[in-house]
């Protein structure tokens, strides 16, 4: 759910709350009551992006499925920050068994749930892009395929920033990592073929799929909420910067979560079995360069002497989702299948 | 407790974990200084009226008693101020500056319609403080000495209070039922006025009614004359009479053709007053260019809609007769003008002079500490002359001469008086750090254009003294307040509350309460202080 106006009001619905909304036009974050099913105490790096994704979504689920909600984590940075044993910060039921599993645990879970016709209590399935698109993608795919009951959400931070920010499948063309250093004829990750997990998702023609981002909370709750009312496999993936692996200063968290989805560089839509129903439109155009530029994982491409070729092509990217999904007000906002879409891609040599 | 092998803590919540303790930097709730609050004359607290506005329906009256703080004329206010404060908005770098005059006037004419009133706060004090001058400062002045508990009784020299606000500004900008409700509002907390009372001798007035002080605002009411050589028959008038005569006696004759010399408001005021009293050319003759003239833009553009003409770079050489002889000038290097010797004729009827005012200081004759320079009456920051307890302010001392100015120095002065009565030392007011346009951060502000006021169409302005700019209503008020930023302050947008990775802001109960930091968990990592969207939080680096 895109932006929404309100009437003769100051900040419509950009911000988390306002004093002078109604309750039920501010967010879940702006509850006092709201479950913070990830609590304080958590090892999280300062201003990490993971933390807030996760709090968003599953506060948005609890509240959703009135606090009967268990989580099935892989592993990663959200499960190390989060649990070393014997301590948690975890406010719900939670469950963490290997890296690329948590998708098949989550399955097993809901199985489980099924067979005590225990049916008002949710699944929710989490991992990090390392262990959603690549270790745990073939239990995802199984998931999927099956159309098992779970919401499965994917925070995407673009490499394994626990283990020591080595590259994933998710790692964008250029960036620097500790596997893909900023040194030789092509510097930092190469230009790959990508590996849009959304897109993957949408393939299985499950009930729900989507993206959402740390810098539009009123959207990424929406569509919780929405895959809550959905039975069946649904997909979400968030955006979520890493101050750490990406460089970026703790501050700037959410404003690089929000330029990646005003410059193009990262689509904001929703999915339902394959076609895309809804897309949220970038409200003020930027060239990827500005989203670049505060991130030292791109560094090498600035400098005294700028990689405008590597820039175009990045730009290149962000203006073919731009295309794509519509993201400008003039473009088409829904209704576009994943044949179609994939039609229009540019892939080849690049 | 038994504990699994090789464990050796008990199972808990991360909450034993104090992660504050990683914190080099400290996030903390500021309250800046907005720049509408920073450029206004008369000090309001126009963030502050406008947040309560934001509310509509209680709000209104809320916002109407923060201004009656500092102002007590919003209804005048919210028509003839040349807001500073919408010039120094910072909404301005984003769109358009929020309509600050407008809503302002709209709460003024709400208190009004609603019979809104304000009563003294403080304890009688017992003293007795005369104001000579019943214009908008010494009337601000009485307002808010009474507020204070203080006797006041006012003398003015004139047959009706409001001062300039009477008799320099035309009814078509502030219609005098508006101006009379404000004053009798004011007169009605228990203020003496007493009318045709011209004081010759301030010292000697303050000492007749026993006064403890006495507040001068006399304004300034004389104008300034120029050697213009005229025929036996030219018809020379000024400015000043002009305007005084329209409003308390019959209006002047002035012809069909009027020139007006000068390049103020008042040679604006008067030119569009010849047009209402049925001239059909009205001329403004200045000596320099457009840019360089003193009025205020709007009151240029507004006489420029009425069918007033300009005459740039030009002066009243000779006066005879239905004719003038203007000399073309010139702009030097230094952009003064300088004659050239070209010489041209001008059909007139009259010419007005609205050449700027002087003050009459003669009430001050014989008091050797009061300091008299180019005309005005020296006074300190806490506004008191020379001589301990006489204080002055308004157009008589050096300063801008507008209305807001004014009830600006009419409350400054109070305050001092007020201090200077109970003994206590002068000190200045402290400034806040200012909200300026890179403490916010504009995403999230909703796009929102500015509602302009409606206007009288032209053609009824060229023949009727009705009020030219209308009123905004309820709903687009409210749409008007709502567009405000909210620089500096915090405004209850939950963004610090909902943003933090670490859950360490805490909501406090009741809105007016905001927000805390809680400084077990914050790790410092300034989110909040980034997202803000008005900079009210700010990093502080720890102590180390």
């Amino acid at each position: 759910m895109p932006y929404k106006e309100l009437k003769m009001y100051q900040t419509g619905t950009y911000a988390v709350g306002n004093r002078l909304l109604e309750t039920d036009e501010r967010t879940v974050q702006s509850r006092t009551d709201r479950s913070n099913s990830l609590t304080s105490g958590h090892r999280a790096c300062q201003g990490c992006g993971e933390a807030l994704g996760a709090r968003y979504v599953l506060d948005a689920a609890m509240r959703a499925s009135r606090g009967e909600l268990i989580a099935a984590n892989a592993t990663g940075c959200l499960e190390v920050f989060s649990t070393p044993f014997p301590e948690s910060s975890w406010q719900l039921p939670w469950i963490h068994s290997l890296f690329g599993n948590a998708p098949a645990v989550a399955t097993g879970v809901a199985a489980a749930l099924k067979a005590k016709g225990r049916d008002d209590i949710r699944v929710i399935g989490q991992g990090g892009d390392g262990g959603t698109v690549d270790i745990g993608l073939a239990c995802l795919s199984g998931m999927f395929e099956r159309n098992d009951d779970v919401l499965y959400v994917c925070y995407d931070n673009e490499a394994y920033m626990n283990t020591g920010v080595q590259r994933s499948g998710a790692t964008p063309p250029a960036a620097r990592t500790t596997t893909t250093k900023p040194v030789g004829a092509e510097p930092g990750n190469v230009f790959g073929q990508g590996k849009n997990a959304p897109l993957i998702a949408m393939a299985h023609e499950i009930p729900y799929v989507a993206t959402a981002t740390v810098a539009e909370l009123h959207d990424l709750e929406d569509k919780v909420e929405r895959a809550m009312e959905i039975r069946g496999a649904r997909y979400l993936h968030v955006f979520v910067p890493c101050p750490l692996g990406w460089g970026a200063a703790a501050a700037d968290t959410i404003k690089i979560a929000r330029l990646a989805k005003e410059s193009g560089v990262f689509p904001v839509f929703e999915a339902v079995e394959g076609r895309v129903v809804g897309v949220s439109k970038i409200r003020s155009q930027v060239p990827v360069e500005d989203y670049l530029r505060p991130q030292r994982r791109f560094a090498h491409l600035f400098g005294e002497q700028p990689d405008t070729e590597v820039i175009e092509r990045l730009q290149a990217h962000a203006d073919r989702n731009i295309a794509r999904f519509g993201l400008l007000d003039d473009g088409p906002t829904e209704g576009k299948g994943l044949m179609e879409m994939l039609a229009e891609s540019e892939h080849g040599p690049q | 407790m038994e504990k699994p092998f090789a464990i050796t803590l008990d199972v808990a919540s991360s909450l034993a974990n104090r992660t504050g303790n990683w914190r080099t930097e400290r996030a903390e709730y500021i309250e800046r200084l907005p720049p509408c609050s920073h450029a206004c004359p008369a000090s309001e607290d126009i963030q502050g009226w406008l947040y309560e506005a934001e509310s509509g329906g209680d709000g209104y009256e809320r916002a109407w008693r923060r201004i009656m703080e500092t102002n007590p004329f919003p209804a005048v206010m919210g028509r003839v101020c040349y807001h500073p404060c919408e010039t120094s908005c910072n909404r301005e770098s984003l769109d358009e500056a929020v309509g600050i005059n407008s809503v302002e006037r709209f709460l003024g004419d709400e208190a009004i319609e609603r019979g809104w009133t304000v009563e003294p706060e403080a304890e009688p004090t017992g003293r007795r403080v005369l104001v000579i001058g019943a214009g908008p400062s010494g009337l601000s002045a009485a307002y808010h000495l009474r507020r204070l508990g203080h006797e006041v009784t006012v003398h003015e020299a004139g047959s009706a209070a409001g001062g300039m606000m009477r008799y320099g500004i035309p009814t078509y900008r502030l219609p005098r039922e508006v101006l009379g409700a404000e004053i009798d509002r004011i007169l009605a907390m228990g203020v003496e006025l007493e009318l045709d009372r011209r004081s010759t001798n301030a010292l000697q007035s303050m000492q007749e009614g026993s006064f403890d002080a006495v507040f001068l605002a006399v304004g300034a009411h004389i104008a300034k004359r120029a050697y213009v050589p005229a025929g036996e028959a030219a018809r020379v008038l000024d400015a000043v009479s002009v305007l005084h005569d329209v409003e308390d006696a019959e209006p002047p004759q002035l012809g069909r053709r009027v020139v007006v010399y000068g390049g103020g408001d008042t040679a604006m005021d008067v030119a569009r007053t010849a047009k209402r009293l049925g001239a059909t050319d009205a001329v403004v003759v200045y000596r320099r260019t457009r840019d360089r003239m003193p009025a205020h833009e709007i009151e240029i553009e507004e006489a420029e809609e009425e069918g007033v003409k300009m005459r740039w770079l030009s002066t009243v050489k000779r006066a005879d007769e239905g004719r003038l002889m203007l000399e073309r000038m010139e702009l030097d290097a230094e952009g003064f003008p300088q004659p050239t010797g070209e010489l041209e004729e001008l059909e007139a009827d009259s010419l007005v002079l609205a050449l700027g005012q002087e003050a009459d200081l003669a009430l001050l004759e014989g008091v050797p500490e009061i300091e008299i320079e180019d005309g005005v009456v020296s006074v300190g920051p806490d506004m008191m002359t020379g001589r301990a307890g006489v204080f002055a302010g308004g157009d008589m001392v050096p300063a801008e001469r507008t209305v807001t100015v004014a009830i600006g120095h009419g409350r400054r002065a109070a305050q001092n008086i007020d201090r200077w009565l109970r003994g206590a030392p002068y000190e200045p007011a402290r400034e806040a750090k200012l909200a300026d346009f890179e403490s916010l951060n504009t995403w999230y502000y909703a796009d929102a254009p500015r509602t302009e006021r409606p206007r009288l169409e032209v053609a009824r302005r060229r023949a009727t003294f009705e009020e030219v700019v209308g009123g905004l209503d309820q709903s687009n008020a409210l749409y008007e307040a709502r567009r405000c930023l909210s620089c500096g302050n915090c405004f209850g947008c939950d963004n610090c509350f909902g943003l933090c990775p670490d859950n360490a802001v805490i909501k406090l109960e009741g809105v007016e309460n905001g927000y805390e930091i809680d400084y077990d968990y914050c790790k410092g990592c300034g989110i909040c202080v980034a997202e803000c969207p008005c900079g009210a939080i700010e990093m502080v680096p720890e102590e180390i």
